[in-house]
């Protein structure tokens, strides 16, 4: 393994690593507030004790977090000193704010955390909704920082070095702006099913069990709500994608060659050495007529871009259609969920519809690490879209196997304890005040315990 | 004032709050190896109770200042990242064990004895802030642009006495901090006491090795050397730091713990900023400065208006955090002598 690739393999490890994280500090504080905003209405009990149960996942999928995007922020200049000398002052102000954002959310999570006593009532629900808020306005400056490698604006390149360089311009880049209702949505997603189906997988057992019943409730209405909306995002970015990315955007849709009413395909093999997609179920002029709105629309093949500016084909497009199987699988899961709603009033009736919660629960992280692949393997071999390659942004210092190896085993070794410990609070069920107590209406002193 | 004055005023700023924070958090954690016989949960829950609601916080501090450091002097930022990978990255072990060791020691659930998360938060703070003075010593003693040999281009720099050594008392300072800290956390009793004569000990450590370091950078590192030693404002600063250092053991022989506390803090700062002074205007010796490293103007603005119009937002709310955690510690009085 080259220095490169082991600098590639750790950078990709220690992202897919942390966005699971983000994208669950993202989700999780919306919920827990969400929950406890309902105890405020409505004095039961059952919803302040998840409130308390999801904070508690909060704070140790919070603190796994900030460890890992602290490890993030040095590699960038560890792995990639030269894009970071070069880009730096571009997109020195979304990381800024994030900064800002990033301090605020502990500030309020330490409030909310360890202020269930101290504070009122509605200072603490406050604070919840800071944490949530400032959890997404991180996302935003970051995902907006990573789009300006994907569509990089805000500079006028001089003999290879920036110059009349515009923060502003640089942070509002297309593609930031595109990828951030993909991302936020996404995240809200994943959570949203992932938490749904830890309660289904309980409430298979114990089905008429209020407080898992609650708690589906609430994370299907997040997940389900984000999951229908996620197509409209998904296409807005694409289309943005086609434009500035045609490269980036044949990868993911297999079109070697550049084709007027182009269909989309579905599956198939990329054959490089032929230039096409063998045993592609296709569509026809279905992908000219989603980008453009014209079924007979010329679509950018990957014969335009030289060959030495291909993204990898096979992983990009692969990562690409995992994920929208999977945003598919949930939008299906949604609307049989609607549908339920319609006709009986209650989602968790049936034993069927439980059973494919749970199978998609897990599928929101799949479509978010598939979505990043997709998103980060298809801008290669660019560092920075069209002026600098990944190859010459990296670190000069050899032997990089030796973090990769280390840094892979301690993600493995943390994924290990945080499963276990999501699986310890998973298993501790129902609260113990919520099995004694029969009636639901329970006074606000319920707080002071 | 030109704007890398005022973007560097604002990396010392920041730079000096996680020390006096984030880095005397790591001295706490690594009191936990001190805690032995029967005082040991005491001490340690302690020591849980003081960080637990702001540990985060006080950490968020080192990020600012990296964020800092790459968009307003990116070729500083290279320089450090690329000479020092070795330091950063044990740097960046220690904080990872010690965060992770302590979210998953208070997750509540039940962990098998055996397994050492109190050790592993403990052993994670005290390479913290060894790793980080190696890394501000190495800085201190100048990263030269070198083409030699591996050894020569990523493991001298640091592997030296001086760089070492602010490593050793980057670490003393931060047990001192802490212990001091603690005294104040613990409120009267058998803690407040045993927390004292840690930091009376820690302190004596803490000056003794100021004047090692002293000596040490007269080869180590010239620049501080000639600094602290060759001007006027150089004897002034020795001189405040050897007052503050001895007025915070004496505040602390004579149980006045929040003049101990702020002694101490003074001590460390100024100690910090006689550091920066000496360097003067060099960020990275011995080529970049704080002028020919900045970033371009309408970068440095507008990480300035960011950062600016995030601490309006960020400075009541951390108020606002330590008025609901720290009422006691931060705007209460010792508790009668006895």
């Amino acid at each position: 393994m080259t220095d490169l690739q082991a600098a590639r393999t750790l950078m990709a490890a220690s992202l897919g690593f942390h966005i699971l994280f983000a994208v669950v500090g993202i989700g999780l504080p919306l919920m827990m507030v969400l929950a406890e905003w309902r105890w405020h209405r409505t004095g039961d009990a059952v919803p302040l004790a998840l409130a308390r149960r999801w904070a508690k996942g909060t704070a140790m999928l919070f603190a796994i977090g900030a460890v890992s995007g602290t490890i993030l922020s040095f590699q960038l200049g560890l792995l990639w000193p030269k894009f970071m000398q070069w880009a730096g002052p571009i997109i020195g102000l979304p990381f800024s704010l994030e900064g800002v954002a990033f301090f605020t959310e502990a500030v309020f999570l330490g409030l909310y955390l360890y202020g269930w006593r101290l504070l009122s009532p509605a200072a603490h629900l406050a604070s919840g909704l800071v944490v949530a808020v400032s959890g997404v306005a991180s996302g935003i400056f970051v995902v907006l920082a990573n789009g300006w490698m994907n569509t990089p604006r805000g500079f006028r390149l001089l003999q290879g070095q920036p110059a009349d360089i515009d923060p502003v311009a640089a942070m509002f880049n297309p593609s930031g702006l595109a990828q951030v209702p993909h991302m936020i949505l996404g995240a809200y997603a994943a959570t949203g099913f992932a938490v749904a189906g830890i309660h289904a997988w309980r409430l298979l057992r114990h089905p008429d069990d209020p407080f898992h019943r609650r708690a589906l409730t609430i994370a299907l209405w997040l997940g389900g709500i984000s999951a229908l909306l996620q197509p409209l995002s998904g296409d807005l970015l694409a289309k943005m994608v086609a434009v500035h990315q045609p490269a980036k955007l044949a990868a993911f849709e297999g079109q070697f060659a550049t084709e007027a009413g182009a269909p989309f395909r579905l599956g198939g093999i990329p054959n490089l050495d032929h230039g096409r997609l063998d045993y592609a179920i296709e569509i026809p002029y279905a992908l000219s007529l989603m980008l453009y709105l014209d079924p007979t629309a010329t679509v950018t093949g990957l014969d335009a871009v030289p060959r030495d500016q291909w993204p990898p084909v096979a992983v990009a497009r692969g990562a690409f259609q995992v994920m929208i199987l999977c945003g598919a699988a949930m939008a299906f899961v949604t609307l049989w969920a609607g549908w339920q709603w319609w006709r009986h009033r209650a989602v968790a009736q049936s034993r069927r519809f439980l059973q494919a919660v749970i199978l998609v629960g897990p599928l929101g992280f799949v479509a978010t690490e598939a979505g990043w692949i997709a998103a980060e393997v298809g801008r290669q071999p660019w560092i920075i879209t069209g002026v600098m390659r990944t190859a010459d942004a990296v670190t000069p210092v050899p032997g990089l196997l030796i973090p990769l190896v280390f840094f892979g085993a301690l993600y493995l070794m943390l994924a290990a304890v945080v499963l276990w410990i999501l699986h310890h609070h998973i298993g501790a069920g129902t609260p113990k005040e919520l099995q004694v107590v029969e009636s639901p209406a329970v006074t606000r002193s319920a707080y002071e315990s | 004032m030109s704007l890398e004055l005022v973007v560097a005023g604002a990396l010392l700023t920041t730079l000096t709050l996680y020390v006096l924070t984030g880095v005397a958090d790591f001295g706490a954690g690594a009191w936990y190896l001190a805690a032995r016989g029967k005082r040991a949960p005491a001490q340690r829950a302690l020591i849980d109770r003081a960080l637990a609601p702001i540990w985060e916080v006080n950490h968020v501090w080192l990020i600012i200042v990296l964020v800092l450091l790459f968009a307003a002097f990116p070729s500083a930022f290279t320089a450090i990242m690329t000479s020092l990978h070795i330091p950063v990255t044990l740097l960046l072990v220690g904080i990872v064990l010690r965060g992770a060791s302590f979210a998953f020691h208070h997750s509540d659930v039940p962990f098998d004895q055996r397994l050492p998360w109190g050790r592993l938060f403990a052993v994670g703070s005290l390479v913290a802030p060894f790793w980080l003075g190696v890394v501000l010593g190495s800085v201190a003693a100048g990263l030269p642009a070198s083409s030699g040999s591996f050894v020569s281009r990523y493991v001298e720099p640091w592997l030296a006495p001086f760089p070492l050594a602010v490593g050793v008392f980057t670490t003393v300072l931060a047990l001192y901090l802490a212990a001091a800290y603690l005294t104040v956390e613990a409120q009267g009793g058998e803690l407040q006491d045993e927390f004292r004569l840690r930091a009376i000990g820690a302190g004596i450590v803490a000056a003794g090795l100021e004047e090692t370091l002293l000596l040490v950078s007269r080869e180590g590192a010239p620049l501080l050397w000639a600094g602290l030693t060759g001007t006027v404002w150089g004897a002034l600063a020795q001189f405040t730091t050897a007052v503050a250092g001895l007025t915070g053991i004496g505040c602390l022989w004579f149980k006045r713990y929040r003049w101990a506390r702020f002694s101490i803090a003074g001590q460390v700062t100024v100690t910090l900023w006689s550091w920066v002074l000496a360097q003067w205007p060099y960020l990275v010796p011995p080529h970049l400065t704080i002028y020919n490293a900045a970033a371009p103007t309408p970068t440095l603005r507008a990480v300035l208006y960011a950062l600016g119009a995030g601490a309006v937002l960020v400075f009541p709310a951390l108020w606002y955090l330590l008025r609901i955690f720290k009422q006691q510690t931060l705007f209460g009085s010792d508790a009668p002598k006895d």
